[in-house]
C-alpha cells in the first residue's frame, strides 16, 4: 500500500499569488481613470444644499467655480461670515467681473458664450452675498449659473 | 568564458509598487458628482420707463423671509405643500383658452400657463438652503406639469412611456436611438406650452 501513498503531505497548499499584480494593476487604473484632481483648495465650509431635481452639469461646455461659505477651520482669522473664495484665496465680491474676464480669455473663443458659472455655495450662507454674486454675474455678462447641490431630498434641508 | 545568461528581474515586489500607487490615487480621488439646479439669470437691461402691465391674478408670490418662513400669496405655508400649490396655480386655465390644462379654472387664478408667473422673493438673512428648497419646489411643480403632459401626448408621437425629464436625457444622449428631430420637437412643443417663468425679484 505504500506504493500509492502520497508523497506530499496533506497540509493545504499555498495559494498563488503570482496575479495578484494583475488585479492590483487594474484597481489602479481604475481609480488612474476616474481621479480628478481637486481644482482649488477650499478656505471655506463647503457643505452643499439638497435637492432632486437636479441637472447633470455639462463636462463639455468651460465651467467656473465660485464658492461661498464660512471660512474653515484655521482661517478663523477671516471671520465667521460667509465670504467668497475665486480661485485659491478669499476674495471680494467687486473682484468677480475680474475672474469672469479672466476665465473668458482662458478658453477658446467660440466657447465663451457656453461658460456656466457653477455655484458653491455652503447651505448657511444667507442669501444676501448670494444675491450679491448673482448681481455681479449679471453685470458681467455670465447669465448662466447653476446652482451646485447634493442629491436627496430637499424637505430635508 | 561561459556564456552567462542574464539573471531574471525579481518581480517580486510589483504588487507593493503597485499599491504604493494605488493607495496614492484611492486617496486623491474625488469622484466628480457635479449636479445642480441650472438657472439663467435675466440680462442687464437698458432703463426703459414702459412698465408691463402683469393681472395680479397671473402673479403668484412666493416669499422667503429672514427667519426662512414661506409666505405664498400672503399666507404662510410649509414648504411640502408648496409643490402643489404652485402646480394648482399654474395648470388652472382661468381664460378657458387652455385646453391641455387639468385645473379648476378657476377665474381668480391665472389665465393659463403662458401667462402665469411665479414670483420668488428673498430677503438678504434667508438662509441659502431655504432658498434652494424652495427653488427645488418651483422646478419640480414645473416638472411634474411637463411629465405629465409628455405621457399624454407623447404615445402618439412615437415615444411610449417617456416623461419629459426622461425625454429631455435621451435628447442629450449620444446612445439614443430614436428619431432626435422629432424628440425635440415634442419637448420643444411641450416647454411652450408650460414655459417656466419664474421671476426672482431684487
Amino acid at each position: 500500500m505504500s506504493k500509492f501513498k502520497s508523497k506530499k503531505d496533506n497540509a493545504l497548499p499555498a495559494v498563488n499569488t503570482a496575479s495578484l499584480p494583475d488585479i492590483v494593476f487594474m484597481l489602479l487604473f481604475f481609480f488612474m481613470v476616474v481621479t480628478v484632481m481637486r481644482e482649488d483648495t477650499l478656505l471655506i465650509e463647503n457643505r452643499l444644499p439638497l435637492a432632486d431635481q437636479v441637472e447633470k452639469l455639462e463636462k463639455k461646455y468651460p465651467i467656473s467655480y465660485i464658492y461661498a461659505g464660512k471660512p474653515a477651520r484655521g482661517y478663523e482669522k477671516y471671520g465667521t461670515e460667509a465670504r467668497l473664495q475665486l480661485n485659491d484665496k478669499f476674495a471680494e465680491i467687486s473682484e468677480i467681473k475680474a475672474f469672469i474676464n479672466a476665465e473668458r480669455a482662458a478658453i477658446r473663443e467660440e466657447l465663451v458664450d457656453y461658460l456656466t458659472v457653477s455655484l458653491k455655495v455652503d447651505k448657511e450662507a444667507n442669501m444676501g452675498i448670494v444675491g450679491d454674486i448673482k448681481e455681479q454675474l449679471r453685470e458681467a455678462n455670465a447669465l448662466k449659473i447653476n446652482y451646485s447641490v447634493g442629491t436627496g431630498s430637499a424637505l430635508d434641508n | 568564458m561561459a556564456k552567462r545568461s542574464a539573471p531574471e528581474v525579481n518581480a517580486g515586489s510589483m504588487a507593493d509598487i503597485a499599491f504604493l500607487l494605488l493607495i496614492f490615487f484611492l486617496v486623491t480621488t474625488t469622484i466628480p458628482k457635479d449636479s445642480g439646479i441650472s438657472r439663467k439669470l435675466p440680462p442687464m437691461e437698458p432703463p426703459n420707463d414702459e412698465d408691463v402691465i402683469i393681472k395680479q391674478k397671473n402673479i403668484f408670490t412666493v416669499l422667503l423671509n429672514g427667519k426662512d418662513q414661506l409666505l405664498v400669496e400672503d399666507d404662510l405655508m410649509e414648504l411640502k405643500d408648496l409643490r402643489k400649490a404652485a402646480i394648482e396655480f399654474l395648470d388652472n386655465g382661468g381664460d378657458g383658452t387652455c385646453n391641455y390644462c387639468n385645473g379648476r379654472k378657476d377665474p381668480k387664478s391665472s389665465d393659463n400657463p403662458d401667462k402665469a408667473i411665479i414670483s420668488l422673493k428673498n430677503e438678504r438673512e434667508t438662509s441659502y438652503s431655504a432658498y434652494i428648497s424652495v427653488q427645488n419646489e418651483l422646478v419640480a411643480a414645473y416638472n411634474d406639469l411637463r411629465n405629465k403632459r409628455a405621457l399624454q401626448i407623447g404615445p402618439q408621437r412615437g415615444f411610449r412611456e417617456m416623461d419629459f425629464v426622461l425625454m429631455e436625457k435621451n435628447y442629450k444622449d449620444p446612445k439614443f436611438n430614436g428619431d432626435k428631430d422629432k424628440l425635440k420637437a415634442v419637448i420643444d412643443q411641450i416647454r411652450a406650452e408650460y414655459p417656466e417663468k419664474l421671476s426672482e425679484v431684487q
